[in-house]
């Protein structure tokens, strides 16, 4: 079973107690911006297999949405950290790096 | 090449001589150099595929490659539903096609895929769901798709193990469609690939694709672990692997993959001899000519590529399936697997060209891809073959630009 800890308020709990929110980091595109930005961002996902950026939100515990840094296959989790940030700390993408060295990278 | 056909015949004269004389049912070659075209993924909708680009369009040179074993991913983890009662006309329109070719698809391959159209029952147990379903049974009228609402009584005669008083999910009624049921899901693949291989196309497993090559906006080849391959058209048809292709093809997809879980019980006597949906608890249920129950859950939520899904699906399914059907209570279980189905946004399938000239997507067919393989395949050859397909016309990714959704998750029903 897949366990978070809630940088928020520092629990660590079971997926039972979490909703999933898809993919993090997402730029928004309103008006203004061209049809193609605009479904990329509705639309169009990374959805790697491997390290993937993603919400979280402590659905049954203190309410707040949070990002973890997961691998969707092996389901490691190598940090989460509150998700008012439009990229991932360097010293997670770092640690990351470290583990996977043939990651790309965040991007 | 082409095979001996298996007939009545064939039994008798193996019989007569020791089984000595049965062929393997597909060749395994190794690669060519160039092929007209490549599909990637020896499931069932990438053989499907293959198959009538060869059977309606008379192109035959062609490769199927596949990175594990032939119909060794969904195709092979699902839990065999084969239906066609769904509300927006595009879907049925192909999910009907794909039934209609699963009746006779056995005489067509020459293959027994074991179709039993024993009927299938979607249960309503909320009012909701009951004024739902009846929408459906009244747009599968207008679609030429049959379909009919039955009440508890029926509901209670075709499936007397049900428990139609449950306290939290009582039984207000069904949708019915009675040419719905079930097939042999490996069959079906290995079926198609026969099918394939007996048309001289080559069927390449072990072989997994690890870059696409183009040149000027334009798909020329693949390099795989086997080496590379010149191609002319490229069908990705590769379901919860679709965004990782895409990547390499250099696009993205509105697609997210995630896990979906079936099981099945120990055998016991038949006990339920119709297929049921309940998708108000993302439950099913049938049994299977071994006599074991299959049941089916809901997605997990998050991104997953690890083909095992969490724990907890599995304990809220049983849970509501026992209120439903109170002798499974007393079973253990026996087997459990995942599968990496392809969610799209609204929940209907990607049959479409793509920003890459030559290369063309069969995927997002998320948790209900099974029942659809033969309308997929021949829709897909359609598209691959003539560059426009009526079926598919309307799966195509100018929809998530349009907004011209198919929108299947919320209107039919569908277990997701």
């Amino acid at each position: 079973m897949l366990t978070l800890t809630c940088p928020l308020c520092g629990a660590t709990v079971e997926e039972t107690e979490l909703a999933p929110g898809g993919e993090a980091h997402l730029k928004r595109f309103g008006p203004g911006s061209s049809d193609a930005e605009f479904e990329s961002y509705m639309f169009n996902r990374k959805n790697p297999k491997g390290v993937h950026f993603e919400r979280w939100r402590h659905a049954y515990g203190c309410g707040k949405w949070f990002l973890a840094a997961r691998d969707t296959v092996t389901w490691e989790v190598f940090g989460t950290y509150p998700a008012q940030t439009t990229e991932p700390p360097a010293d997670l993408v770092a640690k990351i790096k470290a583990k996977r060295p043939t990651w790309e990278g965040y991007k | 090449m082409a095979q001996r056909r298996y007939s009545m015949f064939a039994v008798a004269r193996e019989a007569l001589r020791y089984h000595s004389g049965w062929e393997r049912a597909w060749r395994s070659p190794a690669p060519k150099k160039r092929y007209d075209v490549v599909v990637v993924g020896a499931g069932g909708h990438g053989l499907a595929t293959a198959y009538y680009l060869g059977k309606v369009h008379g192109i035959t040179n062609v490769a199927v490659i596949e990175k594990g074993w032939l119909g060794g991913g969904n195709t092979g983890r699902n839990t065999t539903i084969i239906r066609s009662n769904y509300l927006q006309d595009p879907s049925s329109a192909i999910f009907d096609k794909a039934l209609k070719l699963y009746e006779d698809l056995s005489q067509d391959l020459n293959y027994n895929v074991m179709f039993s159209p024993r009927g299938l029952l979607m249960l309503a147990q909320s009012e909701h769901e009951m004024r739902g379903y009846k929408r459906t049974v009244y747009a599968n009228e207008l679609q030429g798709v049959s379909t009919e609402w039955i009440g508890r009584e029926r509901v209670k005669e075709l499936v007397p193990i049900i428990n139609l008083d449950g306290p939290r999910y009582p039984v207000l009624g069904a949708l019915y469609q009675e040419r719905g049921g079930t097939a042999r899901h490996d069959a079906v693949a290995w079926g198609y690939a026969r099918g394939c291989s007996n048309m001289g196309m080559d069927i390449i497993q072990q072989c997994e694709v690890t870059g696409v090559r183009t040149e000027g906006g334009k798909v020329v080849g693949v390099d795989t672990t086997k080496g590379a391959i010149d191609c002319g058209k490229l069908a990705v048809v590769v379901a919860g692997h679709s965004s990782v292709l895409a990547e390499m093809a250099g696009f993205r997809l509105p697609i997210e993959s995630m896990a979906l879980q079936a099981w099945v019980s120990e055998p016991i006597k038949p006990a339920i001899d119709v297929v049921v949906m309940a998708n108000l608890v993302h439950g099913y249920i049938s049994q299977s000519d071994k006599g074991e129950l299959v049941l089916g859950g809901g997605t997990d939520g998050f991104n997953n590529y690890s083909q095992r899904g969490s724990w907890h699906h599995i304990e809220e399914t049983t849970r509501a399936l026992v209120e439903t059907f109170p002798i499974v209570s007393r079973l253990k279980m026996l087997r459990h697997w995942g599968g990496i189905v392809d969610m799209t946004g609204d929940r209907s399938p990607i049959l479409s060209k793509t920003p890459v000239e030559g290369i063309f997507v069969n995927c997002g067919w998320g948790t209900g891809g099974f029942k659809a393989i033969p309308g997929s395949g021949f829709a897909m050859a359609e598209l691959v073959a003539k560059g426009h397909s009526p079926l598919a016309a309307d799966f195509g990714l100018h929809r998530f630009k349009e907004g011209q959704f198919i929108d299947e998750s919320v209107a039919a029903g569908v277990a997701h």
